[in-house]
């Protein structure tokens, strides 16, 4: 559910930190060095990086339209392969028969077994397309507030290291505690019952 | 500050709390909540609860869907010792409305729906599509940065435990019975 879906769905963060250098350009350095990777035709299983809002297949950072009004936009994209389990019983029942036949035995160690699944993942994940994912970052460099577009835990956790490699800083999420403790003007006082805090008893004991 | 991957699981109940509250309030006390940037407008439930009952070893999940529907069934969970773990709300203004879901462990918004516009009105130039959807985004968001800011001034006040749960324990009494 993307920034130009009918509905959509975010995590917030908050950034840590401030970018060393001429913004614009450093931001723009951190998105070309850690740019998408295509892995069609090559064995790898998953690719995570940037890719541009105006152009999520062929991003080009050096044109790509980043800043809208005081806020810059960017994807992350991310491309995984998936064998189904069908496909993969298949060809390791075959590979497997073929490496008795060739060494003579009646069964393979499960170090073996194990080899010649990643060997077989391998050949297939040369074959099979990646399923792309683009997942929309909109980040306000004047509040240091970024929304990210997907509350999925994996996507998010992707969002959170590729951000950090490519413009060293760091993000926080927004979640009931960093929310209270970072954006909600707390004196250190109502920091410390922040801490100590515990579940309050709305049912009274009424239900005993 | 507190490690994130224990903060995260430690306070899931404050996110919990907060959205119970805002649902006392809306029932009880809707001026009370008077969102900066949306005075005028009317905050609503919409069309699901959920909530979620973990105390005395149990794991018991209720979940109410229809427009107007929840007060009972869901009145009476709470009764039980439940809290509302997602609602979703809808905020109105005489001309449009815009829907969204909050999930109190992560204060995530999820499902938001913008105003419908006639073909007409729709931005052709992708640029404006996207400030426009910007805009959006930005009131749920303000919006539920207002509201959370507004409990957690007044959770971490002695006004919490003198004033705010007795009346969250009578509006539960009186509507559950």
């Amino acid at each position: 559910m993307g920034l130009l879906s009918a509905t959509l769905s975010f995590a917030r963060y908050q950034v840590e930190g401030e970018i060393s250098g001429p913004f614009l350009e450093s931001v723009r350095e951190g998105l070309k060095n850690n740019m998408i990777r295509e892995i069609d035709n090559d064995p790898a299983e998953k690719s995570v990086g940037w890719t541009s809002l105006d152009s999520p297949f062929q991003p080009d950072f050096d044109r790509a339209e980043l800043v809208f009004g005081t806020r810059l936009i960017f994807c992350l994209r991310i491309d995984k392969k998936q064998i189904p389990a069908k496909v993969m019983n298949k060809h390791l029942n075959a590979a497997v028969a073929r490496r008795l036949s060739q060494s003579n035995r009646s069964s393979l160690t499960r170090n073996e077994k194990q080899e010649l699944r990643d060997e077989v993942a391998r050949r297939l994940y040369l074959r099979i397309p990646a399923t792309p994912g683009i997942f929309e970052v909109v980040w306000n460099y004047e509040q240091g507030v970024l929304w990210f577009f997907s509350t999925q835990k994996a996507a998010n956790e992707e969002l959170e290291t590729v951000f950090s490699r490519s413009f060293k800083l760091s993000i926080i999420r927004m979640f009931p505690y960093t929310e209270a403790d970072l954006a909600c003007g707390l004196s250190d006082e109502q920091k410390d019952r922040l801490y100590k805090l515990t579940p309050s008893d709305f049912e009274g004991g009424a239900h005993a | 500050m507190l490690d994130l991957a224990v903060a995260y699981n430690r306070y899931k109940y404050l996110g919990n709390e907060f959205l119970t509250w805002l649902w006392f309030m809306m029932e009880t006390d809707k001026p009370g909540l008077a969102p900066a940037g949306a005075e005028g407008m009317d905050l609503a439930v919409g069309g699901r609860i959920v909530l979620q009952n973990s105390r005395h070893n149990r794991e018991e999940t209720v979940t109410i869907k229809g427009d107007g529907a929840g007060l009972e069934e869901g009145v009476l969970a709470l009764k039980k010792g439940a809290l509302v773990t997602e609602i979703s709300l809808v905020l109105r203004n005489p001309e449009s409305e815009w829907r969204f879901a909050v999930k109190g462990e992560s204060l995530n918004i999820s499902s938001l729906k913008p105003p419908e516009k006639s073909p007409a009105e729709a931005a052709e130039d992708m640029e404006q599509r996207v400030l426009e959807q910007l805009e959006h985004v930005e009131r749920a968001a303000g919006l539920l940065h207002h509201l959370y800011r507004q409990f957690i001034q007044l959770r971490l006040s002695q006004d919490w435990e003198k004033a705010e749960i007795p009346k969250i324990r009578r509006w539960i009494r009186q509507a559950a019975s």
